[in-house]
């Protein structure tokens, strides 16, 4: 069954904050899908479903359904695929409402990740996964977590291998937080508001290479939520309507190590799903909201979309390519994971709400797209130099 | 060779003891004698990483420990630079028989390292633990 316009995205709500050093995640979380009830011009007993991911603290959907007072639930999902669940969960909700399932659903994300030194480093060294508990350990924790593997440097090897495979460049990979940098500086709330240049990323610090201080995305507290309602709900409601027409999902990993492909990512198999329920092409695409916790996490899922053909991403991406209002595919007006948020080093969920504000005319008047009428965001999860999941939705205004 | 100040990084990381389940038990055991194995399945004939007992190409379950020279070449590499104990590379080693590894190439210098360089298995000594498989430059 299709769930090509069985569900609109009827609120969006992205925390202000940056840094939360008063607060707690259970009330991010809270402030968040308050803030997407209000956008939706609807209250929290009107929700019948609650999408939430790893970050939701205690025993997850059910401590958070608790803390919040929601009294009438009847559908849930934790789906966790990392940093990509929020994308996904679009897609699960607009399944659950087309079967019958609830007519709004929720969908909370929320962290502070500044506070509790949770960086995306975590990963690296320390025991290297030792058994304890009720599990004996993620299967591969002997055989992978003693290497130091953290966000950085396993995208660092995917961005080495695209480099040796296809002749990328730092520079390139740089016109995309140049890109970012553009939409960031009309962003109050932005992480980082400079404008910078190609040359500054490169002669950024050096993280893991090839990539550069400025080739990362921040690290930011905060969170963020959506509404997504049955089309009578939304009919009955006053905000402008952003239609799910198609979503797609891909799990990707090494598979005993026979299929490492380091220069692919999910979106292969997620992107055409995703396109092929909406009955749309890349090429009709006005705005992309694009994962970016790096730049070359970008760059491949351009190529991965069919934006252009794999190993011509950087070409693609040069030249200001990805600037609103100068090139031919604005993306991450907000700012993105790069310059504006990436909550709880998680950025799925606020690629959507970008894409809801671009299709309701709502984003900055410096970077709205003009007639924005087909959004796309997509995300992955988890790493992408080792195994992650793949979420894309792709969304149209309806007049 | 002696110390000095001038002699170039060589990426010798120190690593923490590996996770040990009765599934990878007899690799660890053969890692405290200096033996590298790896998984091979009966069923399809393809050997995988990392080691399991139902394979993850066919989903037999009859798959058996096998002695491997522990050779190949740099799939893929990153040095990370933001490391107290100074840099390291983190990489896939594609090993003659197939499979990819991941691992820490070590005893080279940061620039040192090149996509397709053939390197080797060395096992590295892990505080309160077995010693774990690392690569080299041949
Ligand atoms: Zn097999």
């Amino acid at each position: 069954m299709s769930i090509k316009g069985k569900a609109y995205i009827m609120g969006a709500f992205e925390h202000p904050t940056r840094d939360a050093p008063d607060k707690t995640t259970a009330q991010l979380h809270a402030e968040c899908a308050k803030g997407a009830l209000e956008d939706a011009g609807l209250t929290k007993d009107d929700v019948d479903g609650y999408f939430c991911a790893g970050d939701a603290p205690g025993f997850g959907a059910l401590s958070m359904l608790d803390y919040m007072g929601l009294k009438n639930v009847r559908h849930l999902d934790s789906t966790e695929t990392g940093g990509s669940s929020y994308i996904v969960h679009v897609g699960h909700a607009a399944q659950a409402i087309a079967a019958g399932k609830c007519n709004v659903a929720l969908i909370t994300l929320a962290g502070r990740p500044r506070q509790t030194g949770n960086r995306p480093a975590s990963r690296a060294g320390g025991g290297g996964g030792a058994p304890q508990g009720l599990s004996d350990g993620p299967p591969e924790a002997g055989f992978e977590n003693i290497y130091g593997g953290t966000t950085h440097n396993t995208y660092g090897m995917c961005a080495m291998r695209h480099m040796y495979e296809y002749g990328t460049t730092s520079e390139q990979l740089a016109w995309i937080k140049v890109a970012a940098s553009h939409h960031a500086q009309w962003n109050e709330h932005a992480y980082l508001k400079n404008v910078v240049t190609v040359e500054e990323v490169v002669n950024s610090r050096m993280i893991s290479d090839p990539l550069h201080l400025l080739d990362c995305c921040v690290v930011t507290d905060g969170g963020g939520a959506l509404i997504v309602t049955s089309p009578e709900i939304a009919r009955s409601l006053k905000r402008p309507k952003v239609k799910v027409i198609g979503a797609g999902e891909a799990p990707k990993g090494p598979l005993g190590g026979q299929h490492l492909d380091l220069t692919h990512s999910g979106a292969v198999w997620s992107g055409p799903r995703a396109f092929e329920e909406a009955g749309v092409k890349p090429a009709d695409i006005k705005y992309a909201s694009i994962y970016d916790s790096f730049t070359i996490t970008v760059l491949m899922q351009l190529e991965d979309l069919g934006f252009c053909e794999k190993g011509q991403g950087g070409k693609f991406v040069a030249d200001g390519n990805l600037i609103s209002g100068v090139g031919k595919l604005p993306f991450n007006t907000d700012g993105g994971g790069l310059c504006n948020n990436h909550p709880t080093n998680r950025g799925g969920i606020t690629k959507v709400i970008e894409a809801v504000r671009q299709l309701r005319g709502e984003a900055h008047p410096k970077v709205q797209v003009q007639n924005c009428d087909l959004a796309i965001a997509h995300g992955t999860g988890g790493s992408l130099g080792v195994r992650h999941g793949s979420g894309t939705v792709i969304l149209e205004r309806e007049a | 060779m002696s110390e000095t100040q001038e002699k170039p990084a060589l990426m010798t990381r120190p690593i923490p003891a590996p996770a040990v389940t009765v599934e990878s038990k007899p690799f660890w055991d053969a890692a405290a004698e200096g033996r590298f194995l790896i998984k091979r399945c009966n069923a399809c004939g393809k050997a995988h990483w990392y080691p399991r007992t139902i394979c993850p190409l066919c989903g037999s379950d009859d798959t058996v420990w096998q002695e491997s020279p522990g050779e190949g070449v740099i799939y893929t590499y990153s040095v990370m630079h933001r490391s107290p104990t100074g840099p390291y590379a983190l990489g896939y080693v594609t090993l003659d028989e197939g499979p990819a590894v991941m691992t820490n190439f070590v005893d080279v210098a940061p620039d040192g390292l090149k996509i397709g360089m053939r390197v080797k298995v060395k096992f590295q000594p892990t505080e309160n633990g077995p010693p774990v498989p690392v690569f080299t430059p041949v």
